[in-house]
């Protein structure tokens, strides 16, 4: 579903390097985090992916079903099945969340051929997937994200995920800023949501979250390239011995990180 | 959206088809003098104390300096060269929507402008299922049922002088200013409204009028009373693009309410503002002013201030009667070259008057956008209360958002809040939503929309969509 080619990219204009030759398969069905100290490249991995215009894309390519995405708008890419559930939420005062939501199910829904829907059918339709997070009803006719606090807008993420049933979702530390009950609730709804024809890619910090979401693989992220890829067990063994031991890992070719 | 790339052009290229085709017109000689004003009065066949109103305010305007105090700069209109008085003696008719051009139509159609509306607009003959005729008859009818005068200002002064000469120059005096001066010498034509004791208008005076409206030159004038215990709700302009031959517009607008009366004054300006660089376009100089004459009173303007090369434009209230009430609700979008300096004056005189100013600035391009307000409390004027909240929005990085509010109390009990707030919309924002499946332009769009709710849910329900959308065309393509 995903492939990433030795995939570079600095910022814009700056020529800062922050990915460094990402290479990563992942195929339908799966779940895999990617662990790593802060500042290794995880974020900005997601934002590349999901065509953030602050970064450019210096060298290899991203595949998306097969096909470069390398060219295509945010927004084309969003069409083609790929969510970022954002590291932080941006607030949008004035619109709605249900306003925002039906406009964009909409216009995935007319780019892919799909009936759009009423604002009556919409309204049944979100507030199905309500139940999905245990978020209150009066939510839907809040502004997006204005005044939400640090775990609602967390929870608002996932709940656009629901309600969008992206092919591809990236989730970029969604489980930092919730507490332990909000944690299980948006494990338990991302669960619910994964299924065999998508795929998950969970970027994290903790172990935590690896323990109510099971992933099929575990990589490792250090100085903007995965170091290391193994199964589920790879978490526990991070949380027990950092990422000291994986630093030298890093330097490849005798290149510095 | 393919819709949105044949757009892309659109705001720059509409204008140079369709409303300039040729039209003749009714030359009159250039530049002013005495005998032009008189000349304007008997070509509308005026009664003598409307010559002398004219004549008398043009006396005062050639003793008066042209104002400079606002923020934008520009080239001055060359007085002594413009046309003063032209009345069209016929629009072309087209024979079907098919030959309008279809960058208009395409806008009409983004607008969502009924069909039968579209081809008043456009200038195609209508057919006999929507005989503009009798709508406008039935309207009439309706109207003259409930007593409310609704007519050209000067067909009111043929045939309701005593209302006219009563009121016209009591709000704006036709020393006032510069432009108001102009105005007051000049005029071409408007509307006049009078809403009887006791009477609330039957309807909106907006739906079919805003096409009747659409020639009445560049000096406009309007003069609407609301009687005791009256109400009444007016809409100018509309949301489709407007091209004018002439530069210079200086309306005068002067509303009047007296005790327990309510106006509601509501404008969606949308007047041609020029190419990329900034050549040509209107300059819209109005003076607006709504007097509470009464107690308990209220006067609201709600305005969507969307085109022209140079706005500059104060709607204000005067609150004489004790517990009358001001509000003043605006939207003010300027992109490319455009400049606007805009803003109300809230001048409290009665007890307990109360005003409220709520100014949404959005700025794009490189375009210039100020709002200027005033609130004055009097020393009679008890208990007065304000509140302002002037919001502006930047978008992208060669625009510029300023404002200047004006506070001056003379009574120890009045109470004044001033809130003020910029923001900029930002890439993460924009990325944000276009994450989430919509084009850059729909999310500029949902953002300015969000951003300037509080002003548009005051416009009457009918115009609402239209200016939502008319918001999203303005600032199409003004990121990235």
């Amino acid at each position: 579903m995903l492939e990433l080619k030795d995939l570079h990219a600095e910022v814009e204009g700056e020529g800062i390097e922050i990915l460094k030759g990402v290479n990563l398969t992942v195929t339908k069905g799966e779940i895999h985090a990617i662990m790593g100290p802060n500042g290794s490249g995880k974020s900005t991995l997601a934002k590349v992916v999901a065509g953030h215009p602050e970064y450019e894309v210096t060298k290899g390519d991203i595949l998306f079903n097969g096909e470069s995405i390398l060219e295509l708008d945010p927004d084309e890419r969003a069409h083609a099945g790929v969510f970022l559930a954002f590291q932080y939420p941006v607030e949008v005062p004035g619109v709605t969340n249900s306003t925002l939501l039906r406009e964009s199910y909409n216009t995935i829904a007319a780019s892919r051929g799909r009936e759009e829907m009423d604002p009556l059918e919409f309204d049944d339709y979100i507030r199905e997937k309500l139940e999905l997070v245990e978020m209150n009803p009066d939510f839907l006719g809040r502004s997006v994200n204005a005044g939400f606090s640090g775990g609602e807008k967390k929870r608002n993420e996932i709940f656009q995920m629901a309600v969008l049933q992206p092919t591809l979702s990236l989730l970029d530390e969604t489980d930092s800023g919730l507490d332990i009950d909000a944690l299980k609730i948006v494990s338990e709804g991302i669960n619910k949501l994964h299924g065999e024809d998508d795929a998950v890619v969970l970027i994290t910090h903790y172990q935590r979250l690896l323990n109510y979401i099971i992933p099929d693989k575990v990589h490792v992220m250090i100085g903007g390239r995965i170091v290391k890829t193994g199964g589920k067990e790879l978490a526990f063994e991070l949380e027990e011995r950092g990422y000291d031991w994986l630093e030298s890992l890093a330097t490849v070719n005798g290149e510095a990180k | 959206m393919s819709e949105t790339k044949a757009l892309e052009s659109m705001i720059g290229e509409d204008y140079k088809y369709g409303f300039t085709t040729d039209v003749e017109y009714e030359d009159f000689p250039k530049g002013i003098s005495e005998d032009v004003v008189r000349m304007i009065s008997a070509k509308k066949n005026e009664p003598e104390w409307m010559t002398e109103f004219r004549l008398k305010a043009y006396r005062a305007w050639t003793e008066m300096e042209e104002p400079s105090w606002f923020n934008a700069t520009y080239k001055k209109p060359k007085f002594d060269t413009l046309q003063y008085y032209s009345a069209p003696k016929n629009k072309p008719k087209l024979d079907s929507l098919d030959d309008v051009d279809p960058n208009i139509r395409e806008t009409y159609e983004k607008l969502g402008i009924p069909l039968d509306e579209q081809k008043m607009l456009s200038g195609v003959a209508v057919d006999a299922v929507f005989d503009s005729v009798s709508i406008f008859t039935t309207f009439k009818e309706k109207l003259a049922e409930a007593g409310v005068i609704f007519c050209s200002i000067s067909e009111a002064i043929k045939n309701h002088p005593d209302l006219v000469k009563k009121y016209m120059g009591s709000v704006v005096p036709i020393r006032d200013n510069f432009y108001a001066a102009l105005n007051s010498a000049v005029f071409s034509d408007g509307s006049f409204c009078y809403v009887p004791k006791d009477t609330i208008c039957p309807m909106e005076l907006s739906t079919y009028f805003r096409i009747n409206n659409m020639n009445s030159g560049q000096f406009e004038r309007t003069l609407i009373i609301a009687e005791e215990n009256s109400h009444v709700s007016y809409l100018e302009g509309c949301t489709a693009p407007m091209y004018d031959e002439n530069q210079l517009h200086a309306a005068v607008v002067e509303l009047i309410a007296l005790d327990d009366a309510e106006i509601k004054y509501s404008t969606i300006q949308n007047w041609y503002a020029g190419d990329e660089d900034g050549k040509g376009g209107i300059y819209n100089f109005v003076t607006k002013r709504g007097a509470c004459r009464g107690k308990n009173s209220k006067i609201s303007w709600t305005q969507l201030e969307t085109g022209s090369a140079v706005t500059l434009k104060y709607p204000s209230v005067i609150l004489q009667g004790d517990n009358s009430v001001g509000e003043f609700f605006s939207v003010a979008v300027t992109n490319k070259r455009q400049q606007a300096d805009t803003g109300t004056k809230m001048i409290h005189i009665g007890k307990n008057t109360k005003s409220t100013i709520i100014s949404k600035g959005i700025s794009a391009g490189n375009s210039n956008n100020s709002y200027r307000g005033e609130v004055k409390i009097s020393k009679k004027a008890e208990n007065a209360r304000n509140y302002s909240q002037c919001d502006s929005m930047l978008i992208g990085q060669t625009c510029g958002a300023h404002t200047f509010p004006y506070i001056e109390s003379a009574n120890p009990t009045g109470k004044i809040e001033h809130e003020a707030t910029t923001s900029r919309v930002g890439e993460d924002q924009i990325f944000y939503l276009q994450q989430r499946g919509i084009s850059e332009d729909d999310a500029i769009s949902l953002i300015v929309n969000g951003f300037c709710k509080e002003v548009l849910k005051e416009l009457p329900m009918e115009f609402a969509v239209e200016a939502n959308k008319l918001l999203g065309i303005k600032l199409e393509g003004s990121v990235g």
